[in-house]
């Protein structure tokens, strides 16, 4: 006799490993699996699927949801792989000229992608009053003179994060010219204030739809092929999930998410919402940050392929240093990576019985890790415990660099590696060793909560201020059920107010997410 | 002299962040504005006051406004030639360069692509230095030179001439009309001739920027102390940003950021407060730098400028100070931008003497 369904399929897509969990209804592991990404994705996925569903643990009539996190569309980028062909509208004339939509992209990116771009009259003031009024005639005129169809239309309004209304005139007018089918992606749904990173968010967003429909479809195959009948997610670059059917409509926003699954692993591991994360891996180490179980986001714009972007991701610290990381040299000339011999390791270190010397070594001659042979390490234990220290004091580094305010903070070690930090780590009020650390990013997939944001600039007259927020916060919320969260469960995490400085009356931008478990 | 080609550009902009103290706008969109005109029009070239005319005029350029909005809204591009048009019409006579009247941020910037865009040159001079919040806080000014007639435009056309009583007025005027045209605008004031600039205006501070931005970019150890050498600063204190105030009070950004030393500074703190621009730093009670003095927060690492808005907890960064532009120092240049002119209840001391 089978239960309701109530488990929860994660699986992570990395540039190494094809990971896959299996959650049941409190979060609790019950199966995992790691096996290599293949070339095409449906493979990797559907050989994880098999490894993971094959434990006895797993009833697959119970599996009720599935979420998906991958790295493939960035790489597509890098590669110039298998982009669609964008028309690009911008809307801002007589503003914005002086710099041209797409202009710094890497030439060879941009004859990629781009099958024309335009900037037509329109846009929006900060205030919300119009430029110019939006010119829909000369919309139709740049869309029918293309010199070839486009697979999808990127447009984007001046201030559209302070209203919408130009970018969704024009996508009225590009379902008349060019036909109810044709993909259009609004510059507002997709990053904030910041027009040229904003749009170039927006004309990546097109340009992956193709990737996100493979991926899509692989991961239904996978699921038909092993009879299962869950619903599937895209985890996203904040660390929430968005349905299938809106992760098509916009694969940027889930072109990052391994870092932030990584992060909201470590949270549901050991149930801490306020943590410094480190994910020491066989190169690597990510440190991120943990506030109120959600990973903190850059302020910085994140460069995807040579082109500058500006939406949401964790705010990462990377240092070269991982379990496979080169010792060299001894005294004043001691170093210290960047050089790793990575997955080699198990071959390469002194204490498998290799030659060189790595910080797996140096953390075995520390008594941190009980691996290979010990007494292989013995003969170098003073340069072995130099390294040791240097390696403490940039992991030492790293955390204080991710924490917000003074004090220690609880330090959460996940990855391969997470043996390497050490237990005392100054600036650490504890250092947490979950198990399972190894699939911390298949979990955050997993068990992550659905979300809805937004990101709008407003005028707040004396006294209007606190209906406004309260008004944002409904329609944060009313986003988020929309996406999948269930209804009355979605709460705000989130509400950042910046005051547009240089002017008299009181104008500030509004970020303010809200997030809920699934139904 | 130096053609401004897309290298010499970036160079430039590293050196406006740093002059900047802090304020001055992020340098990265007016960058794309000058990197565009220059590839559509060529590199305008850089000369110095004694290779123009004398009698010619000067088209001071500037952008006034929110910087968030200077994101957002992005200038149409022939604001410069509007302005342009309106001061030769006034003044009867030709504009026969571009000057920065703001070498700090991203107004340093717009004067390269405007001058591109006429085929004029850019003069090597600005009117301030560095960077600061106010019309009237110029060098032109100090030297009596009239505010107006001034200019003010936006990206649809709108044009207006404001005959204001004085600098003061004029900063109350245009700040209003900025808010009106969408909270940013391009600006003409203190225009002034070749012949007046070679008192009134702040002469070598394009290829003073651009020295810096090469120094900083081609040291090869540490650019930090390569920065120092190329400012002839003072190292005020190396180490981490520990706290972080801000608030917003008439349109201005106020606030105060710590720094606990690091290293040789280890146990040592400073504080540098800022109102736009970062304009006292003190050592508990001992005042260790003050505006008009250029303090500057740069990145350990890189030495390239931290601007105020992307001050955050945990960064690592060097406060250094240098000495302003001699005008600043007289009576009347003290008058506009000492300590006291931003409300702070001490004399200024030049930073070098405080450091000897």
């Amino acid at each position: 006799m089978s239960r309701a369904p109530d488990l929860r399929l994660g699986i992570d897509v990395g540039g190494t490993n094809t990971d896959a969990v299996v959650v049941g209804p409190a979060g609790e592991l019950l199966a995992f699996a790691k096996v290599p990404t293949s070339m095409d994705v449906t493979g990797g996925i559907a050989a994880a699927l098999t490894a993971v569903l094959g434990d006895p643990a797993v009833e697959r009539a119970r599996v009720s949801h599935a979420m998906l996190g991958t790295t493939h569309a960035t790489n597509a980028i890098l590669q110039r792989r298998g982009l669609a062909r964008v028309a690009v509208l911008r809307i801002g004339s007589p503003a914005t000229h002086a710099v041209r939509p797409l202009f710094g992209w890497p030439e060879d990116l941009r004859a990629a992608v781009s099958v024309g771009e335009a900037i037509v009259p329109g846009g929006i003031e900060f205030d919300g009053r119009d430029l110019v009024p939006f010119d829909g005639e000369a919309t139709s005129r740049f869309l029918g003179s293309l010199p070839a169809r486009p697979d999808g239309v990127a447009i984007v309004s001046v201030f559209a994060p302070v209203s919408a209304r130009h970018e969704e005139a024009a996508a009225a007018v590009v379902a008349r010219v060019l036909g109810e089918d044709m993909p259009a992606s609004l510059s507002h749904e997709v990053g904030s204030i910041g027009l040229l990173e904003r749009e170039n968010a927006t004309v990546l967003n097109v340009a992956l739809a193709p990737l996100a429909r493979e991926v899509a479809a692989a991961l239904g195959s996978a699921l038909r092929t092993h009879g299962l009948d869950a619903v599937a997610f895209f985890a996203q670059n904040d660390g929430t999930l968005m349905p299938l059917s809106q992760a098509v409509r916009m694969p940027v926003l889930t072109i990052g998410s391994g870092p932030a699954n990584s992060l909201r692993g470590a949270a549901a591991l050991t149930g801490l919402r306020d943590a410094i994360v480190i994910d020491v891996g066989g190169t690597s180490t990510d440190i991120g940050a943990l506030t109120g179980g959600f990973p903190r986001e850059s302020q910085a714009g994140i460069d995807i392929g040579g082109v500058r972007t500006n939406f949401p991701m964790p705010d990462i610290v990377s240092l070269a240093l991982g379990g496979g990381t080169v010792i060299e040299g001894v005294g004043s000339r001691l170093r210290v990576g960047p050089e790793s011999v990575g997955a080699e390791v198990t071959s390469c270190a002194l204490v498998f019985g290799g030659t060189t010397l790595t910080l797996t070594d140096a953390a075995v001659a520390g008594g941190r890790m009980a691996l290979g042979s010990p007494e292989a390490a013995a003969p170098h234990a003073e340069v072995l415990r130099a390294a040791l220290a240097v390696a403490d004091s940039r992991i030492e580094d790293g955390v204080d660099r991710m924490k917000t305010a003074r004090g220690d903070r609880p330090v959460i070690a996940v990855g391969g590696g997470a043996d390497l930090v050490p237990g005392d780590l100054p600036g650490a009020s504890s250092v947490v060793r979950p198990s399972h650390a190894g699939v911390a990013n298949a979990i955050g997939a997993a068990i992550a909560p659905v979300s809805g944001t937004v990101d709008r600039v407003e005028t707040c007259p004396p006294g209007e201020r606190p209906g406004i927020v309260a008004r944002l916060c409904e329609e944060a919320i009313a986003r988020a059920e929309a996406a999948g969260a269930a209804q009355g469960r979605a709460e705000v995490v989130e509400v950042e107010e910046i005051p547009l400085a240089y002017l008299t009356t009181p104008v500030s931008r509004f970020r303010v997410k809200a997030a809920g478990p699934m139904v | 002299m130096t053609p401004l080609d897309p290298d010499t550009l970036r160079l430039l902009a590293i050196g406006a962040g740093i002059l900047g103290t802090g304020g001055g706008g992020d340098t990265s969109v007016g960058l794309l504005v000058a990197l565009q005109a220059v590839q559509d029009h060529g590199p305008p070239r850089l000369l110095g006051l004694d290779d123009l005319p004398s009698d010619g005029l000067l088209l001071p350029a500037g952008g006034m406004g929110a910087p968030t909005v200077g994101i957002e809204k992005i200038e149409n591009g022939a604001e410069g030639e509007r302005l342009r048009d309106a001061v030769e019409r006034e003044f009867g006579r030709p504009v026969v360069a571009v000057m920065a009247s703001e070498i700090g941020g991203s107004n340093a910037l717009t004067p390269i692509a405007w001058a591109a865009r006429m085929r004029l040159p850019v003069v090597d001079a600005d009117g301030m230095g560095r960077a600061f919040p106010e019309v009237q806080m110029v060098s032109m000014e100090v030297a009596g030179i009239p505010a107006c007639p001034a200019f003010i435009t936006d990206e649809r056309g709108n044009l207006l001439v404001t005959r204001a009583v004085d600098g003061f007025w004029l900063e109350r005027l245009h700040r209003q009309l900025t808010i009106e045209l969408g909270g940013s605008a391009m600006t003409a004031e203190y225009v002034h001739t070749v012949e007046q600039a070679k008192t009134a205006a702040i002469a070598g501070s394009v290829s003073f920027a651009i020295a810096i931005g090469r120094a900083v970019d081609e040291a090869e150890r540490d650019p930090v102390e390569a920065l120092l050498g190329a400012v002839g600063g003072v190292r005020l204190l190396s180490g981490k940003v520990v706290d972080v105030e801000r608030q917003t009070r008439r349109g201005f950004a106020f606030g105060a950021v710590t720094i606990d030393g690091l290293g040789p500074d280890r146990g040592r703190t400073l504080r540098v407060e800022v109102q736009n621009e970062n304009l006292v730093a003190s050592e508990g009670d001992r005042v260790v730098a003050s505006v008009p003095d250029l303090i500057t927060l740069a990145d350990a690492q890189t030495a390239h400028a931290v601007a105020t808005e992307r001050v955050r907890y945990g960064q690592r960064v060097v406060a250094l100070g240098f000495p302003c532009a001699p005008v600043w120092r007289t009576a009347r240049g003290l008058a506009l931008a000492s300590p006291r002119a931003f409300g702070y209840d001490l004399d200024h001391v030049p930073v070098e003497e405080l450091h000897r």
